[in-house]
């Protein structure tokens, strides 16, 4: 066995072990009780809520939450289309970089307040570094602590003590005060250490020790490296499932991700919040079998995908195969980074909507490729985003009771609770949106000549670069295949629509159930009771997933990864 | 309803119904199912593209395209078969109630008076409060109390139990049902239901199945279905532009026809529970009158399922309602024998069953033959509710038979002393459950005779199965908890409520209630009216008050009340027959994908062959098997959804494991195997088409 491979197995052991102690401090800290050390913060939090006019005892019903939630997703996107479209005018842009065009600002806002961060643009080239922190940055904290405070308002509804949803203003200002604020800051501290750049210096410019002449025959002997504050919104970036980069290479960029320590770390950030939110449902909800049973359900389909996208990525592609090579696919890879440490953040950023990436995936094998594909199409549910991970992941957890209620002959109940037509018509919305999202937009994009110009392969792979924008965009990734030259006007519009359309199309009726739960009376458990934290739910779980999250995709992965990959046998 | 059973012949239930799934295509009786309308709307789509064909512009072969079409009206039709033969029962049994009901002609009395004037009236033109009078002969011409009178009355046009019972005003027996019919002696009735509104109107809107609206959890289950339906719209719709986009970048034409899309459409959706869900439900509602059961909606049997708590009456439903006697225990000094005889003696005079069982136990132990008391010339001292004792005076001697507090008092009276022995035995008998009873001679004690309840055989097996189920089962009854806890010690039960009170009864639903559980039980009194009102399943006995039957939500023709635990066992068989149906038709769609998705994107490249993992000969009988299947496994599991998948007693967990590897599973691997057959027959008959 070799060391990346025991690498990517200390992965996996650390991420489970990490998040019970993180998710049972956040279920803490959603209960008012942060813990001493971060006591200084109370005056700031109960002045936020002064300043603010909010009742941090009040309690909003489900449409409270959607409207709040809606309001101040819609004032988020105002602010960071402007700030883009004024950025020329305002401070700290040294570079001098003029306004981002209409239908880039649209795209860009929408996907940072989604907490989609797909990124049309390239970042370090368009960006201010004032837009980059008070327009980007800021929604890489606040779209991640909403996710995550919807996430509570579902598990207060469905727990077995509910006495409400509580309140949404104090639940953003929990997440972001004493959750993503303090663990970003010791995570870009790390990063500093590991020599990633914190600076607000205009770009470096340094001598090529080896100069170059470009076509035109100018000789080439300077390089401007971007420098600006890379750790602060690398930190933000990966724990609050983000992605977007501060440079357009993202994690593949030297200054952006270092060293291996700096790689594993930025690795493990994606996924720690998303599996502690597992144990912090658990924790919430009144039964911590419950949110052990989703997280070992996640860390299953996790390592699943992990040794499908392992095997097809180490082998030769049929092409080198056939040329007499054995190599493993380095194509689109970081040479220090490696087949497996590629593969492992492949699956994990697109396990969670993350999206940021140290190697292109447009480059994987066919199958390769497929297995980042599929793990957003499931609905970003195997850790998913901060929250709605989770959250996605309970909607399936609605239908498996269903089913395996029924099969038992039990009127279907969760955590004791009763599933009614209501329930079911929200589950059904919420899991129906972003499926007919990635499809319709594909097929869209396909028929529009504008869609297919953007694409730089034909055939199957082209398809598969088209189908991969709007499934990461309809998921809340934000990842890209790359190949795809997504910044046209078209592009923007069209995936702007789908990252809201299915952010909010799965909040909503995932507040709708919370709310109807939260009236729900418990049955308390007895044998006559369908327990939902067995060896058997879970594999039950699993199979759902696959089943209904996976059969409306198997046509289009078909026409595209499939397609693909057989054509490269020789017959 | 047994009489009305199987009136109708099998073969022709079996006509009436092809003929109403061929009026079923109605649109507006199609738009009703929306994973069925979709499955219809294919249909005319695929025939208009035949149409097509045969006017020589097809997109395929004419025939295959036909083939396709057929295939999918029959998906429609079976369809509505399996509904059209679930309601075609229902329908024999509500013709026959009609008739019991039609024609009928009233004596209206002007006061509740026999003798009084008379005039007739059709019977629908009664009113609640109207008295009639019904003699022997006639028919009860709506539902009513008895006022005056006894009679004996056929009551198997409703219950289908041909043995007749007696009504009589007052009491517990005095509900009458219209369309029985009076065998003797005579009845004033009065009408206690408004006209279209008695009881066989309501059974006959019940077994209509038409007219029965969906419950909750089949709404439920009816968004699951429209919702995966709606995905698969999209996904067929979409997919003809992706596919057309993929082959003409390599310069092919769009290899996928509107025919095979329409038909990948039908395979994937979920047609089989789709086609089958109305059938279940009805099927449910028909396993439930068979039982002997009214239900008065839906819901109630759903919420049968589900219940937690069950409280059960002991007697009648834990025991058989009568305690006897089995053991003589003399007191020091006194035979067995000679306790015996003066038991049997003293009991003569006593009419009960517990003096009758005495009788007959000391037959059984000493061969002591029953005796005529009035012939030797004893005085005969009857049982009262007063005394509490019976026995007899002869020749100076008195005898006295009864509970131990009175016969103790009548033996101080004589003169004599209870021994300490027989005060302790009887202490003991009734903590074990037992009732003592004292037989004294003058002032001596002879012994003690011991009444015991007698539970029914099997009783405890079945709440050990309940228990299993995770069904709580507290018994109700008006004994002291000594005798109470023993019972329910015997009997298994749960828990048990002594001396209780129809507020007791109330109360403890409410508690359950109030925990989250859901709680059913039986009554027959007006007094248990209150309880049943409250309980979320209450099943009423026939022959049980009026109050008591308006207050519950099922009636049990029988009157067993044993008949809660049948009752249970269906409402579970129905939900799990929608899970089983629901999780076998989502695994299907696995292999239909193998089947379809190579044969359809084959031109594309040679090597999606490779997928043709069945081995399918042609891409047109691939299409075609899998059409055939999907429309042949609605056929093949008609009889599964009306018989209904067996409930056992198991886990909850157990079942689902179960249930999951045989129909999960099951539903994996059956298509796969049955396409493969359809295929090779389809070759062997020559309508593979040309091999590509």
């Amino acid at each position: 066995m070799n060391a990346s491979l025991i690498q990517n197995i200390i992965y996996v052991v650390v991420l489970v072990a990490l998040a019970f102690p993180l998710g049972t401090w956040m279920a803490n800290v959603y209960a008012g009780r942060p813990g001493r050390i971060f006591g200084f913060l109370k005056p700031i939090e109960r002045g936020l809520y002064r300043l603010a006019g909010v009742d941090p005892a009040k309690d909003m019903t489900w449409k409270g939450w959607s409207w709040a939630v809606l309001i101040f997703s819609f004032l988020s996107t105002v602010v960071v289309y402007a700030l883009q479209r004024l950025q020329a005018h305002l401070p700290f842009n040294p570079a001098g970089l003029p306004a981002v065009s209409p239908d880039s600002s649209f795209n860009t806002a929408i996907s940072f307040v989604t907490n989609t961060n797909w990124q049309g643009y390239s970042g370090e080239a368009t960006m201010s570094y004032f837009t980059q922190m008070a327009a980007l940055a800021v929604q890489n904290f606040l779209s991640a602590a909403v996710g995550m405070a919807v996430m509570v308002a579902l598990a207060r509804g469905l727990s077995k003590t509910a006495k409400g949803l509580g309140n949404f203003w104090v639940d953003m200002t929990r997440s972001t005060l004493y959750i993503l604020l303090p663990l970003s800051f010791v995570f870009a501290l790390i990063l500093v250490s590991q020599g990633v750049v914190q600076t607000f210096r205009a770009p470096v410019t340094a001598e090529l020790t080896q100069k170059t002449k470009a076509a035109d025959g100018t000789v080439i002997d300077t390089q401007t490296i971007s420098v600006g504050p890379v750790a602060s919104q690398i930190a933000i970036k990966q724990l609050g499932t983000n992605g977007g980069g501060y440079y357009n290479a993202n994690s593949a960029h030297p200054i952006e991700n270092p060293t291996p320590l700096s790689n594993f770390l930025q690795c493990l950030a994606i996924l720690a919040i998303g599996a502690g939110c597992c144990i912090t449902f658990g924790t919430i909800v009144g039964d911590g079998r419950q949110g052990k049973m989703l997280l070992a359900a996640m860390t299953l389909m996790f390592v699943l995908a992990l040794v499908g996208a392992t095997l097809a990525e180490r082998a030769p592609s049929r092409l080198l195969h056939d040329a007499g090579a054995t190599a493993s696919n380095m194509e689109g890879k970081e040479t220090r980074i490696g087949v497996d440490g590629s593969t492992l953040w492949a699956v994990a950023t697109t396990s969670a909507s993350n999206g940021s990436v140290n190697s292109m995936h447009d480059s994987y094998t066919p199958i390769g490729g497929l297995f980042p594909m599929l793990l957003m199409m499931l609905g970003e549910v195997v850790f998913g985003g901060v929250g709605s991970g989770l959250y996605g992941m309970i909607l399936f957890v609605v239908f498996t009771v269903f089913i395996s209620g029924l099969l038992v002959g039990r009127t279907p109940e969760y955590l004791g609770k009763k599933i009614g037509p209501f329930e079911m018509k929200m589950a059904a919305i919420g899991i129906l949106i972003p499926c007919a999202s990635v499809l319709v937009a594909a097929a869209i994009a396909v028929v529009a000549p504008k869609g297919y110009a953007g694409i730089c392969n034909q055939g199957a792979h082209g398809f598969s670069e088209m189908l991969y924008a709007t499934t990461s965009a309809s998921n809340n990734n934000g990842s890209a295949f790359a190949g795809l030259s997504a910044n046209t006007p078209f592009w923007n519009y069209l995936l702007g629509l789908c990252m809201v359309i299915c952010r909010f199309g799965v909040i909503i009726p995932v507040l709708a159930i919370a709310g109807s739960m939260s009236a729900r009376k418990v049955t308390p458990e007895g044998p006559g009771t369908l327990p939902t934290h067995t060896p058997l739910f879970i594999v039950l779980l699993i199979a759902v997933v696959l089943l209904v999250g996976a059969l409306n995709f198997v046509p289009a992965l078909f026409l595209g990864p499939v397609l693909e990959h057989v054509s490269a046998f020789r017959s | 309803m047994s009489t009305f059973r199987l009136r109708a012949g099998r073969k022709q239930v079996h006509l009436r119904a092809v003929q109403d799934s061929l009026r079923k295509l109605h649109p507006r009786v199609q738009m009703r199912n929306p994973v069925m309308f979709v499955v219809y709307v294919g249909s005319f789509l695929v025939t208009a593209l035949w149409i097509q064909a045969l006017a020589g512009h097809g997109e395929a072969p004419t025939g295959y395209i036909f083939g396709v079409a057929a295939w999918l009206w029959l998906t429609v039709l079976f369809a509505n078969y399996a509904e059209a033969l679930a309601e075609g029962r229902g329908r024999a049994q509500a013709e026959s109630l009609r008739e019991a009901r039609e024609g009928l002609e009233a004596r209206q009395l002007s006061e509740p008076r026999k003798g009084a004037v008379e005039i007739r009236v059709p019977a629908t033109r009664l009113v609640k409060g109207d008295h009639v009078i019904v003699e022997a002969g006639e028919f009860v011409p709506a539902d009513g109390e008895v006022v005056q009178g006894v009679a004996s009355v056929d009551e198997s046009a409703v219950t289908g139990e041909s043995a007749p019972v007696i009504r009589e005003s007052g009491g517990d027996r005095s509900a009458v049902t219209g369309g029985t019919k009076v065998l003797s002696d005579w009845l004033i009735v009065k009408v206690t239901s408004e006209p279209g509104k008695g009881f066989l109107d309501r059974m006959i809107t019940l077994v209509e199945a038409a007219k029965r609206g969906k419950t909750p959890n089949e709404i439920a289950l009816s968004i699951l279905l429209a919702g995966m339906t709606i995905v698969f719209l999209v996904v067929c719709a979409t997919l003809y532009p992706m596919s057309k986009y993929v082959a003409g970048a390599t310069g092919l034409p769009n290899p996928i026809t509107v025919t095979a899309l329409v038909a990948l459409l039908v395979c994937l959706i979920p047609t089989t529970i789709g086609g089958l869900l109305s059938a279940i439900g009805i099927a449910g509602m028909d396993r439930l009158i068979r039982a002997n059961v009214v239900a008065m909606s839906g819901r109630a049997v759903e919420a049968a399922g589900d219940v937690d708590v069950l409280l059960l009456d002991k007697t009648g439903t834990i025991t058989l309602g009568n305690r006897q006697a089995t053991e003589f225990v003399p007191a020091p000094g006194v035979t067995p024998e000679a306790l015996a005889d003066a038991a049997q003696l003293a009991s003569l005079a006593d009419e009960t069953p517990e003096g009758r069982s005495i009788v007959v136990l000391a037959k059984n132990k000493f061969g002591f033959r029953a005796r005529d008391l009035s012939e030797m010339g004893a005085k005969i001292v009857p049982f009262t509710a007063r005394t509490r004792m019976s026995g007899f005076d002869w020749q100076g001697k008195s005898v006295r038979k009864g509970a131990p507090d009175s016969v103790a008092e009548w033996v101080k009276s004589q003169g004599g002393e209870v021994p300490k022995e027989c005060r302790a035995l009887a202490e003991t008998m009734s903590r074990e459950g037992c009732t003592p009873l004292f037989v004294a001679a003058g002032p001596a004690i002879l012994g003690t005779v011991r009444l015991r309840d007698v539970v029914k055989g099997g009783m405890k097996e079945r709440f050990a199965e309940l228990r299993r189920m995770g069904i709580k089962t507290v018994m109700i009854t008006g004994d002291n908890p000594l005798t109470a806890a023993a019972i329910a010690a015997e009997a298994g039960v749960d828990d048990f409520v002594a001396q209780a009170t129809p507020e007791d009864k109330l109360r403890v639903i409410r508690k359950h209630q109030a925990d989250g559980r859901m709680v059913a039980m039986t009554g027959d009194g007006t007094n248990d009216a209150p309880a049943l009102a409250q309980a979320d399943v209450a099943v009423a006995m026939h022959t049980g008050t009026q109050a008591a039957k308006e207050a519950g939500n099922m009636i049990d023709l029988d009157s067993n009340p044993t008949k809660l635990l049948d009752i249970v066992n269906i409402g579970k068989q129905l939900l799990i027959t929608r899970g089983t149906m629901t999780t076998f038709s989502i695994a299907n769609d696995v292999a239909k994908y193998f089947a379809i998705l190579p044969a359809v994107f084959l031109p594309l490249h040679k090597n999606i062959a490779m997928f043709n993992i069945m081995g399918l000969k042609t891409p047109e009988s691939a299409i075609l098997a899998s059409v055939i299947f999907n429309a042949l496994i609605i056929v093949a599991l008609v009889p599964l959804a009306l018989r209904g998948v067996q409930h056992r007693p198991v886990s909850a967990a157990r079942a689902l494991r179960d249930n999951i590897l045989i129909y999960g599973v099951g539903g994996l691997i059956a298509p796969f195997v049955g396409i493969k057959l359809i295929d090779m027959l389809l070759v062997a008959l020559h309508l593979a088409g040309v091999k590509s």
